[in-house]
């Protein structure tokens, strides 16, 4: 049997039905769900009501906005979506690899790994300051323009090494801010066990520091979700190019549109659960 | 010959000289108590004998060994000696067992087994033994004080540093604290306490230094370290806490 003592005296409150403050609570929720709804109804009643008055808007309609194209290109779009989330796929472990290899690069202390450090040092100075397209321009023309020999010479490789380079820069800097952001107090302790350097790093901080900055990797890898798309530049078929293609073919531009849905109905959910593990986070630290 | 012993010191972080020419012997089997006001040095002169603040000058000995020499690999020496921290530092993402496993897992190198029997005794001996799979934040601060102390005790050191180690308590959590180190104490376990305690410090220690400025302004059995200062700076003190 569990024990259903309640302390001192009396039932438990929770067979009581609701307190006044629940039940002014509910009241004020109510309210608020109201207003929400009818200021939201207006706002959306005046632009479907003002957007077609303009006067271009008949234009716009037809070349964006067709219904028929729109239901006519969408398998073959999501079809090639495939390709963006294959490629994310692969870079996305590679990138958190990468990353974390040169945040630990751009730790290093000892004199001998100087230059490993200085290495670190300007990989990332470049890789943050150059455009993403134009890393994969020079990286996805330049390097199969040495004549590599089949397969060494596929965009998808070289587009992987571009965005895998670029990415692993933000997210090293990410790496490094949560090593950081762990108290120096950690490493005291754990030095004063006789700990190695590196055993207090792979064991003490880095677990708490990757741990720490999980959302902010994750807002990244949302946005390498996107940039993937910049790959259709250098040849790979992805959703982006073949919006393009049916573009050219059918002269309207409503499978960019469509292209632009797909992507957004990965990262609004992404996005959305990166934000409650920021806020289940915070909750945990306070 | 002193199981420690401390050789005019010389400790300082830019232009503050922290310790100034500190000289101190601790004995085998002692405990001795640092007192002095905030500041004094007491914390710096323990991080120094941890190895975890290189001295600027002077020299500490263990069993005559200078294990101040730069030359020298500081690690062994961490490793003879523990050190626990007035904040606990416990590893916030390991249980209480995975923390006091993790350094003689990477450094002893024994079978798992056997650690896990050495450290299951400690918890047990400490009253910690259903606390050994929570993890820190589940744990009162006393109980994470002591599995700090378990945690240093698990390398088999031979000289054990305690850094205000009940000043984050709460006043009814402090009492088990220190009976953890009235245990060591019999045993014979060497250490070396900064304390407010000044109760404990009378009753336990069988030297008390007092600092003051970066040296040890007095010291003596505590009978006359708080029956009979010589020193008025000690008196003036002793009335301040006492």
């Amino acid at each position: 049997m569990a024990n259903q003592a309640t302390g001192s005296g009396g039932p438990p409150r929770a067979g009581r039905g609701p307190t006044r403050r629940e039940l002014r609570e509910a009241r004020m929720r109510r309210r608020s769900l109201a207003i929400a709804t009818l200021s939201t109804a207006i706002v959306l009643g005046l632009v479907v009501l003002l957007v077609p008055m303009a006067p271009g808007w008949d234009r716009v309609q037809k070349a964006f906005f067709n219904g028929e194209i729109f239901w006519k290109t969408l398998p073959g779009l999501l079809e090639a979506f495939l390709v963006d989330i294959m490629i994310f796929a692969w870079c996305a472990p590679m990138i958190a690899v990468l990353g974390l290899v040169i945040a630990l690069a751009r730790d290093a202390r000892s004199p001998a790994l100087f230059p490993l450090r200085l290495f670190g040092t300007i990989y990332n100075d470049v890789f943050r300051g150059v455009p993403v397209i134009l890393v994969i321009y020079l990286v996805g023309f330049g390097i199969p323009g040495l004549g590599l020999p089949r397969p060494w010479n596929s965009p998808y490789i070289w587009g992987t090494v571009a965005v895998v380079l670029t990415y692993s820069a933000y997210v090293a800097e990410v790496y490094r801010t949560g090593i950081e952001s762990i108290h120096e107090s950690q490493r005291a302790a754990a030095i004063s066990l006789g700990l190695s350097h590196w055993d207090v790093m792979a064991f003490v901080i880095l677990p708490q520091a990757i741990r720490r900055v999980i959302p902010a990797n994750m807002n990244l890898l949302i946005a390498l979700q996107k940039d993937v798309a910049l790959l259709s530049f250098i040849g790979p078929v992805e959703l982006l190019r073949q919006a393009g293609v049916y573009k050219s073919l059918l002269a309207n531009f409503t499978p960019y549109l469509g292209a632009a849905l797909i992507f957004l109905a990965v990262t609004v959910p992404a996005t959305r659960w990166v934000d409650r593990l920021i806020a289940r986070q915070n909750a945990a630290r306070s | 010959m002193a199981k420690l012993s401390v050789r005019e010191v010389w400790k300082s972080f830019g232009a503050h000289d922290v310790l100034r020419g500190l000289s101190l012997d601790i004995e085998e089997g002692q405990m001795v108590c640092l007192i002095g006001a905030s500041g004094s040095g007491k914390s710096t002169l323990l991080r120094c004998l941890n190895l975890l603040e290189p001295v600027d000058d002077g020299a500490i000995l263990l069993d005559g060994l200078d294990i101040t020499d730069p030359d020298l690999d500081p690690q062994p020496i961490r490793q003879r000696i523990g050190m626990v921290f007035q904040s606990f530092n416990l590893f916030p993402h390991m249980t209480a067992l995975e923390n006091v496993l993790l350094a003689p897992r990477r450094i002893r190198r024994k079978r798992r087994e056997e650690l896990l029997a050495e450290a299951e005794a400690l918890f047990f001996r400490f009253g910690l033994a259903d606390r050994m799979g929570h993890y820190p934040d589940q744990l009162s601060g006393g109980q994470q004080q002591r599995v700090a102390i378990i945690r240093a005790l698990a390398m088999r050191p031979e000289v054990m540093l305690f850094d205000e180690v009940t000043s984050a308590l709460d006043p009814a959590l402090v009492g088990e604290v220190l009976d953890v180190l009235r245990a060591l104490k019999a045993e014979g376990m060497t250490m070396v306490l900064a304390t407010h305690e000044m109760a404990f410090a009378r009753e336990a220690a069988d030297k008390v230094c007092f600092l003051d400025e970066g040296r040890i302004a007095e010291e003596g059995p505590p009978s006359a370290m708080f029956g009979a200062p010589r020193e008025g700076r000690t008196r003036a003190f002793l009335s301040r806490v006492l």
